[in-house]
Formats: C-alpha cells, structure tokens, sequence
C-alpha cells in the first residue's frame, strides 16, 4: 500500500493544520439560530410566521401600555391627560387609574378595610396549613393538627363571631370520636352510625343550647357596661363626625382649587394641540404636578370618607345594641304570653289546617273565616319567631367575645374566589372519596348511586348549578329554610368538584397496583383498615396533582358565580363601571383580572406539574 | 314551622341566616337590619363607591326605608341582584324589598308575586344612534342592527315595535351595559337601546358625548319602582308610604334642611303636621312611632333632593325632572294626600 | 372411622346480617337504598309543598305561549310570535352548531399546537408554549368577552365600507365582507329551484316543524347515489385486481361518476352564488356569519385546543423513543412511523383525556349568552325563565338537555375509543 502512496501521491504533509476558529455559521448566536430557528424552510416560514405574530401583538399592544395613566381620580380625567400628554384619545393608553382607585376592592370586594388583616392571616395561615400536605418532606408531622384545625379557624376569622364558635365545632367531632370509642368498645358495629349520630345531635342541639348560654352568661355580666360605653359612643361620635366632616370640606375645596389649575392647564394644551402644536413642556410639566397632588388630596379625601363611614357604623352599632339593651326586658316579657297565644290561636283551628305552612295549601271550601284563623296564626307564628331571634340576636350581640362579624354579602372580589374555590375543594374531598369508593364498590346500589350522581353532575354545566342554587334550592328544601347565597354557592359547588375529584381519586384507586389490595387482605384487615392504612394514602398521594389541577379548573370557573348576583371580580368590575367615574372604562379591568387569575393558576399549575414529576421518581 | 333547628346550626357557623316570613317588619327589626336587593351596578341608581358605600337613586329609596323602620339609614344590607334571580331572591325572603329599577307590568304584579309599592322613576325606552348616521326617528331604522340588554322588558318592547311598525332589525342581545357601550361604540350595532335614563347616563360617559343623539320616539312605558312580596300588606303599606312622604316631603317643601325644625314643633301647615308626626296618629297607623316619616327624609332628602344628588342636572348623568317633576309642576310625581 | 366433611349446618340468624360479610353487603345496600329513596322523596315532598305555598303548580304549559322576543342567530324559523317551545328549538340548534364547530377547531387547534410544541424551533415552541399558558390560566369567561370585544374593534363596521373611498373593502373580488357584525359570504341560490317541502308533526310536537330544502334533497341523494357507483367500480378494481395483479386506474372514471351528475343536477336547478351587498344598514344577501357565534368559536377553540395541546404533546411523548427507532430500523419513512407506529399508541393515551374536553366545550358553550350568542341557556333557561317565572321548569329542562348532550356525546366517543383500542390479549 505504501508503494501505491509514494507513486501516485505527490504531497504529504507531516505537520497537523493549526485548529482555526469555527466558521461563523457553527458558533454563538448564528449556530443557534440556524439550529434552533432556520434548519430547514419549513422552520424558517415558521420562524417568520412567529415572528410576524410577535410583532403584531405587540405593536397593539405595547404603546397602549407605555401610555397608561395611572394617578387620575375619573375616565374623563384619564382623557384629559392623554390629550395633553400624547395628544391621543382612550384608545392611545391604559387608564390603569382605575386600577388604583379600586383595586382593594378587586381583592377583597366590600370587607370592612380596617379588618383586611383577617383575610390576609387567613390566607397566610392556608400556607402553613398546606405545608404538611404539599410538601410533606420537609415538614415537621405534627403541624397536621393544625392542617385539620384550620378550616374552622379560617372560617371564624373571616365571618367573625365569638371565639367559642369554632370550638364548639370542633366539638362536634369529638363528641363523635368519643362515641365511636365507647360504642365500638361495647363491642357495636354501629360505632360508625352512634357517632354520626352523635355529632349531628351536638351540632343542632347542643351546639345552639351552649352557643346561646355563653352569650347570654356574658351578656350579663356586661349589660350595665355596655349601655354605658355605647351610651358615651353616641354622646361623643357625632362631634368626631362633625369634625371629620369639616375637614373633609376642606379637603373638598383644596381638591376643587386644584381641578380648576389642572383645568386651566388642560385648556391652555388643547389649544394649542388644536392649533396643531405640542403644547409647550411647563404647561405639561405643571399638569403632570398638578395631577400628582390630585392623587394625593383625592387619597385624604377618601380616608375622610372612610373615617366618616366607620364612625356611622359606631353610632348605628351602638343604637343598635342599646335598643337590644334597653328592648330585652320588653321581649323576654312578650314571650311568655305571645307563645301561648299562639298555641291557643294553633289549637283552634280546624284539623284539616293544622299544619299548613300557606292559605294556599288549604283544601277546597275551606270557609273564609277559617282561611282568615290561619293566617292569623301564620302571623303570629312568624312574629314569635322573629321574637325569639330578637331576644338571641340582642344576646348575641352585647355577648360577643371575639372578632367583628362580617356578613358575607360584604364579601367580594378575588377572596370571594378563593373562599368558594378552597371550600369547594376542601368540603368536597371527603365526599369526592366516599363517591369514589362507592364507585368501585361491589355493591350494585351504591355503585349504581355513585355512578349516577357523578354523571349528572359532570354532564351538566356549573353555571346551571349555579342557577340551581339560587334559583331552584328553596324549593327543594323546607319551607321557610332560606340561608345566605355564598353558603348555597358553597355548597352546590361542593357538590360538583365532589363529582371532579372522585374521578380524580378513582384514577388514583386505579393506578394502584393489584397486590396491593391483595395485600391488605391477606394481612386479614377488613374493607375500611384496609382502606384508611393501606390504599387510601397512597392513592391519595399520586391524586395531588389531578386535585390540583381540579382546583385550578374550580377556581376560574369561580367568575361565574357573577351571574347569578355574587360580587366575584368580573362582576365586581360592571359595578365598579356603574359609578359616573369610571363609567366607559373596559379592557383595564380585564387586563387586571386576567393577570391576576394567570398568575395565581399559573403557579399552581407548575407545583402541580413538579409534583408529579417527583411523584414519577418516587415510584420508580 | 321554620326549622329552626337547620338555621340555628348555620347561624352558629356564623353564617347570615333568615326566612321567607308574612311578618317582614318583625324580621326587619329583628334583624336589625333591611336587605334591599337592588342592581350590581346602574350608573346614577346603584353603584358602591371606592369605599364600598352603595350611592345612587335607587339605594336611597332603601336607606330611607331603614331610616323609617330602624331609625339608622346605613343598617341596609345591600343585596346585588341580577335581572335573572332578582324576583326569585324577593319570593324566597333573600330581600325585604327590591328596588332595581323594576318595571312595573300586570304580570310581574300578578303572576310573579311581587307588590310594586310605587313609582320611584317614570322611564321610557329610547333610541340612541351616531349623529353621523343622520336619522331622526326610530322609524328610520328598517334593518338596523340593535344592541339591547338581555333579561328585561326591552326586548320584549323592541319586538312589539318593529313588528307594529313592520320594520325589520336584527338584534345584538348583550349581558351587561359595558359591554353594550364597548360594542356601540365600535359601531357593531346602529342603535342603541335601554331605557332613556340609562341611555342618557351612557351617553355622557363618551368621549364625544355630541357624536350621538337620542332620538325623539319612547317607545315603552316603563314605571320603574321598589317591589314587595306579594302577601304581607303591612311591610307593603310601610314601604309604599316611606316613597309617599318622600314625594309629598317635596310637594310640601319639607327637605333634609328643615326637617328637623318643622318636626320639632306643630307648624301652620296640618299636612306637612301630619307627615312629621307632630299631629295625628300617622305612624302608629303602620305600626311605626310618630316620626318615622321625618327620619326617612333627613336619611337623604325628600324625593327632589335625591333626585338632584344622584341623577339631576347637575351631575354628570344630567337627567331633567320631565315626567319626574312634581306633578303641580306638569310631571307625573303625585302623593296621596296624608290624612 | 369417617369423618364427616360436611360443615356444621346452621339456619340463618339475623346477627348474620351484620357480622358475616356474605349478607352484610345486602344490609349495607338495603340500608343505601332506603336512604336514597328516603332522601329523593324528601326533596320531592319539599318541593311540592313550596310550589303549593307559593300558590305554584309544575307545569310545561310556557312551552305553548307566545315568546314575544327576538332571536338573530337562528337555524329554523322562528319570530317573537313563535312559541316559548320554538324558541327553546332554536337554543338547542344553535348550541349544537357551536359544540361540533367548536369541538372540531379544537381538535386541530390541539393538534397543531401540541405538535408545535415539540418542534425544535425555539420561538416557535415558546409561542405555542405561550399560548397554551395563556388560555390554560385564565377564565374562559375572560376570554369569551375579550375576543369577542377586541374582534369588534379589529374589523371595520359597515359604515367604513360607504362612500368613494371606502376605509374597508370586501375580500375575495367583493364576494367577502367581513365586518365587525359578522362575515357575510356567498350563498347557493337556485333558479329553478324545486322549493321547500314543510314537515309539520302533530299534537305536542308542532313546535318541531320545520322546513326542507328539495334542492338540497335532490343534490345529497344524487351524491349518495354517485359514491354507491364509486364504490361498485372500486369494487370491481379489486376483483380485477385479485384476479390479474393490474389494478385499472379508476381515478378518473370516479371523478367523473361524481363530479357530472352533481354539475348535470347544479346546472338544471339554476345554482348561482348570491352575494353580500351593502344595502341600508348593513349587508344584505349572502350567509351572515354572526360576530358573536365567530368569537364563541374561536374562543372555545381556542381554549379548549389550548387543554387538548397539552394532551397531544402528553400522547406523543409517552410513545417510548424505542418505538420510533424500530420504526426507522424496519426501514419505514418518517411519515408512515408516525402514522402506523407512533399515533396509534398514542391515539391510546390521547382519547380518553379528548373525550372530557369535548364535554367540557359543550357544557362550557352555555357561557354564550356574555356575548349574546342565543344558546338553550340563554332563550330557554335565560329570557324564557325571566319572562314566565317558570324557573324550576326552565333549569330543569336545561339540565335534562346538557346531560343528555353529555351522554350522547360521550356515549360516541366511548364507541369511537373501543374501535381504536389497542387489542391487548
């Protein structure tokens, strides 16, 4: 071979080439470009296509962001300013003014400001909370007592009450724990129903009986005191808001000063924008000034609203507990009397019509008198009713030890969204369970059951249950039964993340391995050990991610509870459009809601995302 | 036959609980509070502002009912209502009183149960267009594209119009008022239709508010008032004339001013005795004391005032009296005598 | 010695119920019953007793009164004289139309996008990532109202189309207009055309008339006819086929078969196009595509094929890379791995997620009426409801008609999965 080479190869080199740089094209920039960008045409038109998208989007959008105002008090004012400053219209920049104007309320909807400390604890605490659960590694095991007291101190800190509330709750699942032992000691299989029974017996019985003693006990105790104290509250407020009420006319002429320089400004820039010229840079510069201080008159301005409003609650409070304080004696006398002349007035009527919640029901040639005797002591029967509340509520009221409470119509906004989101998720997970269980059950009833109420549930659209909820569930319960639309919500949508979660959880069942149920049973643990020891905690476990995502999925269809009159962000954002101020203002608070909501669905969707890919190791 | 037992368990949760009853005023007072279900937003009629007060022309008719039975205009609860559950929430005891801008129709009084105590604001649907468009009535507008709020008497009114003037439209239902402006204003529909205060209210809110005009038809007649549920005539008779003393408080010159110098002792004039409770036995007659009436007018003003602070002239939805005015002044707002 | 094997026999005892688990299903399960039966009468007696107290009755007679309201987007006919019934016909149609047009783009939305999530070109995976953040994260609700807003102000109304110099100009050589109402494209008209033929069914169901276009008859059943043809020609390719090993070339012997009858048949009726024209108001002529079923489509589209992406790029990776490597080793071509290989395992992973999307696009349909899109929630259970106070019967009918929806649609899509099922054995 050698030969051949020495006959036919003229050159050899016998030195190596010194390595030269990489063309261009192989490195940095370029070579990622080409590899990654232009590799072939098909990726080259679709890098411009990309490109061209990009560019578009955000042509629209960009300037109208660059743009934005964010300091006026209205939309006319928004326009005023984007007149003298760029010379555009609405459609040139963002009004985001309204933004700081009433993003307290986007977040908390109508919550009492002074009291936003308890929903922001409520939160943080969720934190804590969930930290045993979603990172269960790092945290210490013994923070599940507080996982699990959680919901009620949450519920108590954001609808307030007395502090025995909770407690008393709680209580119930003791009083049902302690049965289940003695029942299930005795040698019962009925444990499980004694301490059903027991705890519904504490929750509707009990539970009022002590509920209403202790306030009564401490009401009391602090009668005088209080009717002292509000006494001196309505002696002193009016002079505070007298006061208040001045300066905030102050604070109103100041505000009105200032306007007429902002004004006068406004109309030297459209003058000259009319003439066709920029205005000159003092008179921008002296608006721009000028709108500043605005902001910051209009903000005491509004704290002045502010302390005016909380001061006339005090006074409405305090004449409301000292006609409960005064009115009490009267009522607690009225009662005896009222009661019996109800029971007279219920003796005599007519059998036919005992009974009877409406004179509609009343059978066919019932006479007019009898129709009219029934009336009389549905009437009356309501009175003592509201009597009775009365005397509670007064009770209650000078009896409270514990936090202000918060009516939840005053809820509102992105709270709104996570109280229903999280309840509904939370309340639903045990039944989610059951339902699932029941589903794989080998008992042809209750799977039948199970498998029935998941797919009407699932087959039919959320809002629809909504409408069921505040359309349709005073039919469907007692006459007369009537609680708060958020609670109904509540529990209507409990009962379809219920259905979402048990086909989570079943996938969860599914994904276990056979032996391990065989397992369970070989170990000779009956259906329920098996379950709580065995295969509920892992299938749980490998469920996260899925409920996650449920919970992602319950928390954006959350803005529909607007529809049927709940103040959740999207409709929140039509009254705050109602008022003269910010009438005509639309994508700001789109925008604002849209972030908001991807923000928080966003992170949650990646925990859930990194979650699962540690659950895949682990079970590798 | 409440049951009692359910509620008291939600009520311990902390949970606002109450019931559908006959005796509205006994629960009102129990309460100590009035629930008054009214729009979740109509400029100039219901709107909260940045401190989540409720304002407008609609809400104070509530304050002044709380006024007269609680003696305190702000124990109101305030109820935000959409035009789909705002009957249903009355019927099932949810609200006291629904003051959301209602129309009054036989059926609605009849077959859905309510009783309209009143008339707070004598309405009428109109036409808004671009002045560009150069129409001068709603005849004019033989295949139009309109956009009309869903869910109220305005498209039931619509239908009847163009079917009688046999002119043909296409209609664009739309949910809220914003979005009917944003869609208005874009020019995906020629006209716009809703009552004419509505109309009024948007039309101020433009940047070019003289770009558009409201044309001259009213097509409907929309008596818009505060209901009450059907069957519990006191809390009805309460609420009916807490709007009459508003109203006669104007006709007789009694404001927010002078209310409490004129109830304070008997004045020349019986009537406006009579209605400050400083002669006769109007209140106990409703089951109220003697100057429930003089309450309700300092709450806010008689009906005038009201009118003047929240959708008058003066303010940016710059509605005229017109038909709202008194009616010794030509409109159609009339008192029955106090006696 | 014998020992006997047989079991101590012993009558039934009732403890037994409780303690051995043969029969204590059947006391668990009687127990479940009476419960459940206990618990429906319960809320049917309530039920009962508060329409009576409300001096209600439950009855569907509103189906039969005059609805008095309008509906742009129809698919029969119908005015404010038709029945509240019609109009609830109307809603349903119309909330069809949208869930199989919606459920069809997301399908190749999803595709597409997951697919372009994968390619290896950056920017082009990070917007496809972007997009399906995007949707994913925020309300549909959101969305629904901010396509449908931002589509009106992105295309021109139909004032700009006036004038000599016009702002807009219709696409297509003028047979196109989109307007920020809607697009207006051509329609099929027909000069001779044989008319409509009315179907009115008797009784209770005389809300369902309808009408039906001949021409329309006519030019299905001739193409029917054509493919039968075809397929006897195909047919008769195979047996040549079998029998010789030479295949005729029927390609133009089929598009003959189908193309001519359907011309001859389009040529005798007189087909035309008519097209839009801008008369008075607005356009007239041609098939108007309303504004508000355009932004419900795309917005569901876009949506749900943002949830259906992530399925697909899931379905595709799922599929071990051995897989595609045997492919190749096999010597098969790129395009025929993915068609016979990769898709098949992965149609497996992809199916069952798919068919809860397409009942999520069909519930989530309901939304429609934000943007006033006349769907059986807002005509049925929205303006019907409000105008007879019949809200039990009104939300009961609507959530019979979306569970059947579901049942139908995921019936469907059941049959669909077991026919592509990986046969295991």
């Amino acid at each position: 071979m050698s030969d051949t080479h020495a006959q036919t190869v003229r050159y050899v080199r016998d030195t190596m080439i010194d390595p030269s740089a990489p063309p261009v094209s192989e490195t940095g920039v370029v070579k990622w470009m080409r590899e990654n960008l232009f590799s072939g045409w098909l990726n080259t038109v679709l890098t411009l296509i990309a490109l061209y998208v990009i560019y578009t989007v955000l042509a629209g959008v960009l300037p109208w962001l660059w743009n934005s105002v964010w300091n006026t008090g209205s939309l006319s004012e928004c326009r005023e300013a984007l007149m003298v400053t760029i010379g555009g219209g609405s459609h040139d920049g963002a009004c985001f003014a309204v933004i700081s104007d009433r993003w307290t309320q986007l977040m908390f909807g109508f919550y009492p400001p002074e009291l936003y400390w308890r929903p922001i604890l409520a939160f943080i605490l969720m934190f804590v909370a969930l930290a045993p659960i979603l990172f269960a590694d790092k945290v210490p095991a013994k923070l599940m007592i507080f996982t699990a007291a959680y919901p009620f101190l949450a519920t108590w800190l954001l609808w307030g009450g007395s502090f025995w509330l909770p407690l008393l709750v709680i209580g119930g699942f003791v009083v049902a724990v302690v049965a289940y032992r003695v029942v299930a000691s005795i040698g019962g299989t009925f444990a499980v129903i004694a301490a059903v029974l027991a705890a519904v017996l504490w929750w509707f019985f009990a539970m009022p009986a002590i509920n209403g003693g202790l306030h009564k006990l401490v009401a009391s105790t602090r009668m005088e005191a209080t009717l002292a104290e509000q006494q001196e509250v309505l002696v002193v407020t009016p002079d505070m808001i007298a006061a208040a009420e001045a300066a905030q006319a102050a604070q109103s002429d100041l505000i009105a000063e200032l306007v007429a320089t902002k004004d006068a400004f406004v109309a030297t820039a459209e003058a000259a924008r009319d003439a066709g010229q920029e205005p000159d840079d003092a008179t921008i510069a002296g608006f721009e000034a000028v709108m500043e201080e605005l902001y910051v008159e209009r903000e005491i301005h509004q704290a002045y609203s502010r302390e005016i409003f909380a001061l006339q609650q005090q006074v409405s409070t305090a004449n409301g507990l000292i006609a409960s304080i005064e009115g009490l004696p009267t009522w607690e006398a009225e009662l005896p009397a009222a009661t019996a002349a109800l029971k007279e007035m219920q003796d005599n009527l007519p059998s036919e019509l005992k009974g009877l919640i409406s004179p509609n029901q009343a059978p066919e040639g019932t006479s007019s008198a009898d129709i009219a005797a029934l009336q009389a002591a549905l009437d009356a029967e309501s009175s003592l009713a509201a009597l009775k509340r009365n005397i509670d509520g007064a009770y209650e009221r000078i009896g409270l030890v514990g936090l202000e409470p918060v009516t939840s119509r005053e809820f509102g906004g992105f709270m709104l969204a996570l109280i229903i989101g999280i309840a509904g998720i939370v309340i639903s997970l045990p039944l989610g369970i059951l339902l699932a269980l029941g589903r794989q059950a080998n008992l042809p009833i209750v799977k039948g059951f199970s498998v029935v109420f998941i797919e009407v549930i699932r087959g039919v659209p959320l809002i629809v249950w909504l409408f069921t909820a505040s359309l349709l569930l005073n039919y469907f319960l007692p006459p007369g039964t009537n609680f708060d639309l958020v609670l109904r919500v509540v529990i209507m949508v409990t009962l379809f993340s219920a259905a979402y979660i048990a086909e989570v959880i079943r996938g969860g069942l599914a994904a276990l391995p056979k032996g391990q149920y065989e397992a369970a049973d070989a170990l000779g643990l009956d259906y329920w050990k098996s379950m709580r020891l065995i295969i509920l905690p892992q299938a749980l476990k490998i469920s996260i991610p899925g409920i996650v995502n449920t919970f992602i999925g319950l928390f954006k269809d959350t803005t529909l509870v607007g529809i049927i009159g709940l103040l959740d962000p999207l409709n929140l954002s039509n009254s705050i459009r109602a008022s003269t101020d910010w009438n005509g203002v639309y994508y700001e608070l789109f925008v604002f809601i849209g972030l908001l909501f991807f923000v928080s669905c966003y992170s949650m969707g990646r925990y859930s995302l990194w979650l699962e890919k540690k659950l895949q190791r682990g079970h590798r | 036959m409440k049951k009692s037992v359910f509620l008291g368990a939600l009520t311990v949760a902390g949970l606002a609980a109450a019931g559908a009853s006959a005796a509205t005023l006994d629960d009102v007072k129990a309460r100590g509070s009035l629930n008054c279900g009214v729009s979740s937003g109509l400029t100039g009629f219901s709107q909260p502002d940045a401190n989540g007060v409720w304002q407008g022309f609609d809400v104070a008719v509530c304050r002044a009912l709380a006024a007269a039975v609680l003696g305190d205009p702000t124990a109101v609860e305030f109820v935000p209502l959409t035009t789909q559950v705002r009957f249903t929430a009355l019927a099932s005891g949810e609200i006291d009183i629904l003051a959301r801008n209602t129309t009054w129709t036989f059926s609605r009084d009849t077959d859905l149960k309510l009783d309209f105590i009143g008339v707070n604001y004598y309405d009428g649907q109109g036409f808004m267009v671009p002045k560009e468009l150069g129409v001068t009535s709603a005849k004019d507008l033989d295949g139009a594209t309109v956009c009309i709020q869903t869910g109220t008497t305005t498209e039931l009114n619509l239908a009847d119009f163009f079917r009688t003037n046999n002119i043909s439209y296409e209609p664009i239902p739309i949910e809220t008022n914003a979005e009917a402006q944003q869609q208005y204003l874009a020019g995906a529909c020629d006209v716009f239709t809703t009552d004419a205060s509505g109309l009024a209210s948007t039309r101020a809110s433009f940047e070019n508010p003289s770009d558009h005009v409201i044309l001259p038809e009213i097509i409907s007649k929309e008596p818009l008032g505060p209901a009450v549920r059907h069957g519990d005539n006191d809390w009805a008779d309460i609420a009916r004339w807490t709007l009459n003393a508003l109203i006669a408080a104007e006709e007789l010159g009694v404001t927010s001013a002078n209310v409490a110098e004129l109830g304070a002792a008997p004045t020349s004039n019986p009537e406006v005795n009579r209605l400050l409770g400083t002669e006769g036995e109007l209140g106990a007659m409703i089951g109220l004391d003697a100057d429930w009436a003089a309450r309700a007018i300092a709450a806010g003003g008689n009906y005038g005032e009201l009118f003047e602070k929240n959708i008058g002239v003066n303010t940016p939805i710059g509605l005229a009296r017109g038909l709202n005015a008194q009616w010794t002044e030509g409109g159609l707002i009339y008192a029955p005598p106090f006696r | 010695m014998t020992i006997s094997t047989d079991p101590p026999t012993q009558g039934f005892r009732l403890s037994q119920l409780i303690y051995d688990t043969r029969y204590r299903s059947y006391t668990i399960q009687v127990i479940a019953a009476i419960l459940i039966v206990l618990g429906l009468s319960w809320l049917a007696s309530n039920t009962v007793e508060n329409l009576t107290a409300l001096g209600k009755s439950f009855s569907l007679d509103f189906l039969g009164k005059r609805s008095g309201y309008d509906i742009n987007q129809r698919l029969i006919e119908y005015d404010s004289n038709s029945t509240h019934g019609r109009a609830a016909l109307v809603g349903i149609l119309n909330t069809l139309l949208v869930a199989v047009l919606g459920c069809v783009t997301a399908l190749i939305l999803g595709v597409f996008f997951g697919v372009l999530r994968l390619s290896n070109n950056w920017i082009v995976s990070r917007l496809a990532s972007v997009y399906v953040e995007g949707f994913r994260n925020v309300p549909l609700l959101l969305w629904i109202i901010a396509i449908f807003a931002v589509m009106t102000e992105a295309t021109p109304s139909p004032r700009d189309f006036r004038g000599d110099d016009p702002a807009a100009s219709m696409l297509l050589g003028d047979t196109v207009a989109v307007t920020n109402r809607g697009t207006y494209v051509p329609e099929p008209l027909f000069a001779n055309g044989l008319g409509d033929v009315a179907v009115n069914p008797p009784g209770v169901f005389s809300d369902l008339y309808f009408e039906i276009s001949l021409d329309l008859v006519v030019i299905v059943l001739t193409l029917i006819a054509s493919f039968l043809v075809v397929k006897l020609v195909n047919g008769r390719a195979a047996r040549i086929q079998n029998a010789t090993g030479d295949r005729p070339n029927t390609f133009w012997t089929n598009l003959a078969i189908i193309v001519v009858p359907t011309g001859l048949l389009l040529w005798v009726l007189g087909f035309y196009l008519g097209y839009p024209e801008l008369k008075g108001f607005n356009f007239q002529g041609g098939t108007h595509i309303r504004n508000s079923l355009l932004a419900l489509w795309l917005s569901l589209s876009l949506y749900t094929g943002a949830f259906i992406a992530e399925i697909v790029r899931g379905g595709i990776q799922s599929v071990s890379k051995g897989q595609s490597e045997a492919a190749f080793a096999l010597g098969l071509r790129a395009n025929r791995t993915m068609s016979l290989i990769i898709l098949p395992q992965a149609m497996r992973v992809i199916i069952p997620p798919l068919i809860s999307q397409f009942l999520n696009l069909a519930k989530n349909s309901s939304l429609a009426i934000a943007i006033g899109y006349m769907d059986v929630r807002s005509t049925l259970g929205g303006i019907t409801v409000n105008q007879t106070g019949r809200e039990l019967e009104g939300i009961l009918l609507v959530g019979i008609f979306y569970l059947l929806l579901s049942l139908i649609i995921s019936t469907g899509m059941n049959w669909f999965n077991n026919r592509v099922k990986l046969k295991e054995r």
